[in-house]
């Protein structure tokens, strides 16, 4: 009896470990900045280079940054859902356009709509490097005291965005 | 023949795609000049760190843009004088601990480090647990030596058969 059984009971433990595998996602690796400060940066604005754009500007509020670029596809499967969030009016989204053409960005936003208070250009990337950035989409959630709340990595899904980022952005609304 | 052209130009494939991406390391030293210290140095390190995109992939070997923008900046870094932990704990505080090929031993890791030798000790266990129980179930047992002869002509018969 013994016989079948081990063989069943060591079989059954490496379909186990298959199927929970199945539902990892190793691309998504955990950022260490959450909890943390949100890097200090100081960028020139999409749509008036001349102004710049500092997180240190965001004191106070709650807020929404986006990483994206004109040049990636999943950003444009999220790019709905981010200006219907913006036409809600419920937390403000900030862009940052990454390793960009400004002209193709400004392109892009007045094609397909433009979700952003704000945009802020990261022609060369290394904004992004200090943000763990290392696939576009990326969301960060970032609070009254520019704290990293939450991280998305890839596109933004109305399930996240109602199970997840409306009611943190809710609760960090009625925090100090 | 027709298989096999298609099967020598599919191996060629890899050649191809790698043209068709953007640099790789030896262009990049290629195109920023750098003292031999600081290159020994990036192309060590970088081969100790792994590229977040491709994730089998170590920042020397990867042609993703992140690696390149990554690459970038650790030479910089040496260039201004930071030692190689200073650069790791910088990229480290940035991506985690997923961007070291050798992580460190820590809660989360423990099972990393020391699952196999587990396994290892499991295996062992078995091994001996199975040889044990053989060895119950086939007693050793001494021949007279009537009966080895018997065995030996018996098995030298199987054999003139088989032959």
């Amino acid at each position: 009896m013994m016989r079948f059984i081990l063989p069943l009971v060591a079989f059954l433990v490496l379909v186990g470990f298959l199927y929970v595998g199945l539902n990892l996602r190793p691309h998504e690796v955990p950022s260490p900045l959450i909890g943390k400060a949100a890097p200090a940066f100081s960028l020139p604005q999409l749509a008036e280079p001349a102004k710049q754009f500092s997180p240190a500007d965001m004191k106070g509020k709650v807020w929404l940054f986006n990483v994206w670029a004109s040049w990636c596809e999943s950003c444009k499967d999220e790019h709905p859902l981010l200006l219907a969030l913006a036409q809600q009016n419920l937390v403000p989204i900030y862009g940052l356009d990454y390793k960009d053409k400004p002209e193709d960005a400004q392109a892009w936003l007045r094609e397909a709509g433009n979700p952003y208070t704000l945009v802020a250009q990261d022609a060369d990337g290394r904004v992004g490097i200090d943000y763990g950035v290392y696939g576009v989409p990326e969301t960060y959630v970032i609070d009254k005291q520019g704290v990293i709340r939450y991280k998305q990595i890839g596109p933004v899904t109305t399930d996240n965005l109602q199970q997840t980022i409306l009611p943190l952005v809710q609760k960090l609304e009625a925090q100090p | 023949m027709k298989k096999l052209l298609a099967i020598a130009l599919l191996g060629l494939l890899p050649l191809y795609a790698h043209a068709e991406e953007s640099r790789d390391m030896a262009q990049d030293l290629a195109e920023h000049p750098m003292s031999p210290a600081v290159e020994k140095r990036l192309v060590n390190l970088s081969q100790k760190l792994r590229c977040l995109v491709c994730q089998n992939e170590s920042l020397a070997s990867s042609h993703a843009e992140l690696a390149e923008d990554l690459r970038r900046q650790v030479r910089e870094m040496m260039e201004k004088g930071m030692t190689d932990q200073q650069i790791i704990d910088y990229l480290v505080a940035r991506y985690g601990d997923f961007v070291l090929y050798d992580p460190p031993v820590k809660e989360t890791t423990m099972l990393l480090w020391y699952g196999p030798f587990a396994l290892l000790l499991i295996g062992a266990g078995v091994l001996y647990y199975q040889l044990r129980k053989r060895r119950r179930i086939v007693p050793e047992i001494q021949l007279t030596p009537e009966a080895q002869q018997r065995a030996a002509a018996l098995l030298n018969d199987e054999e003139d058969h088989q032959a």
